[in-house]
């Protein structure tokens, strides 16, 4: 009884993280859809609402600018906000519309888009 | 089937009965939305679950209208529009990038094509303000509650990002982002209860909108909704 439980267990959890994952949005998705209104299409922060920032938004295109930042300076303000790394609150938190994984990804990305490693 | 005729005839008769009762016959406003607006507005749900099911959504849901609008403005607004979202139903769809920086091309949003004559207008306002969502809290904002103006606005537009995204009046001048409806005529349009409950979960109403939910206090919560449907 217990070995069938302990089966179907891991069957569950092996199957459980594929079927959501046909649904999860990629971190490109997220990015568009939450990310480039304000951070740009292309990532370098000449986004649509550009005009309504009183603080432009970080140029997620700059590897100068992004190499200045650790990965978990970057996933501390996706998930909380501006204000949580002492930046601008114009810069919003995320955590509860994106997983933690999500936003981990999201790090992944920015790293890609401003082809620059963080700093230590 | 005897049974559905005897029905029928049944349905037919107090209908008669209805109508006559009445001096004029109503219009069907459901009949009149089937034919005229669905093939644009989802007046049933759900709301998109994907991206690509927001790119593909060609104008604002309505399945919850009678919660979300003042039935005046509603009644008004569907004889003839005028715009509310300055970068579309959806920014991706409309947006272009020149010399770096990103900008709306206006020429390819179309406006609502909503030009109803009153009597359509009224029998459709009656029909989708019978739309409501059941969940909904009411009675939570008195719209004529006073507020401070300095602090919804530091709150606004200095403590949440909400002028990011959505153009206000600041002492007469229009500011702020545009990737949200603009809410500069807001207090005629939203029902305030609505508002409330729109900042505090915009994701229960639309899973995939682009505006984040931001933990507040009620009385922030308040504030910022008293604040939103303040000018008319
Ligand atoms: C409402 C506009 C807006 C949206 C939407 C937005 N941001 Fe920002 N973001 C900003 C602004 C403004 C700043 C600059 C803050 C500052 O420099 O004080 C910023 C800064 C940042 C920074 C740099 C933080 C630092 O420590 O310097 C990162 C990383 C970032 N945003 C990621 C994202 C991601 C990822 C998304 C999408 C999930 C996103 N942003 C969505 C406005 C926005
Ligand atoms: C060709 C597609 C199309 C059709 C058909 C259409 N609409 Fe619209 N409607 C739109 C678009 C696009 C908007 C968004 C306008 C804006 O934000 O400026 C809109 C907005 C609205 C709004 C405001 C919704 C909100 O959340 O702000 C209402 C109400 C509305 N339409 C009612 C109607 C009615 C009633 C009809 C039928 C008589 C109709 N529409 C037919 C495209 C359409
Ligand atoms: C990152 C962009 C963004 C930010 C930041 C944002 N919003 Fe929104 N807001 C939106 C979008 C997108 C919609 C819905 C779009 C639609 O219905 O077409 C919306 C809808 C609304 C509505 C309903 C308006 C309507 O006409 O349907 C209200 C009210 C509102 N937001 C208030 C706020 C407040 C208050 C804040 C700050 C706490 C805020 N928003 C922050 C993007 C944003």
């Amino acid at each position: 009884m217990y070995r069938f439980a302990a089966v179907l267990g891991a069957v569950i959890a092996v199957a459980m993280p594929s079927l959501y994952d046909a649904h999860a949005a990629t971190a490109q998705e997220n990015y568009r859809l939450y990310c480039t209104q304000c951070h740009g299409i292309t990532g370098n922060g000449h986004g649509i609402n550009a005009d309504g920032l009183a603080v432009s938004a970080r140029d997620h295109s700059s590897a100068i600018e992004m190499s200045k930042l650790t990965d978990e300076e970057l996933r501390l303000a996706i998930t909380k906000g501006g204000e949580a790394v002492t930046k601008s609150e114009l810069m919003p938190p995320w955590a509860q519309v994106l997983r933690a994984n999500e936003i981990d990804e999201l790090v992944v990305h920015l790293r890609k888009l401003c082809k620059c490693v963080a700093a230590k | 089937m005897m049974h559905n005729r005897l029905l029928t005839v049944a349905w037919g008769a107090l209908t008669l009965i209805v109508a006559a009762g009445s001096e004029v016959v109503a219009l069907d406003g459901k009949a009149v939305f089937a034919e005229r607006c669905a093939s644009c507005h989802n007046a049933t749900g759900p709301a998109p679950a994907s991206l690509e099911g927001v790119l593909e959504r060609k104008a604002p849901d309505l399945f919850y209208a009678g919660s979300k609008f003042n039935l005046d403005w509603l009644e008004q607004w569907i004889q003839s529009p005028s715009p509310i979202r300055r970068s579309g139903v959806m920014f991706l769809n409309h947006v272009i990038t020149e010399g770096g920086k990103d900008r709306i091309n206006e020429d390819t949003i179309k406006a609502c094509p909503s030009k109803l004559n009153a009597e359509e207008a009224g029998s459709v306002t009656e029909y989708l303000m019978a739309l409501k969502d059941p969940k909904m809290r009411t009675g939570v904002i008195s719209r004529d509650k006073k507020f401070s103006m300095a602090q919804a606005l530091r709150l606004f537009t200095k403590q949440y990002p909400c002028i990011g995204c959505h153009t206000v009046k600041v002492k007469e001048n229009e500011t702020g982002g545009i990737s949200g409806p603009s809410l500069t005529d807001a207090g005629a349009r939203l029902n305030p209860d609505w508002v409330y409950a729109r900042i505090m979960d915009p994701q229960y109403w639309d899973p995939k909108t682009w505006m984040p939910k931001i933990e507040l206090s009620h009385e922030k919560r308040e504030t910022l909704t008293l604040f939103v449907v303040s000018p008319k």
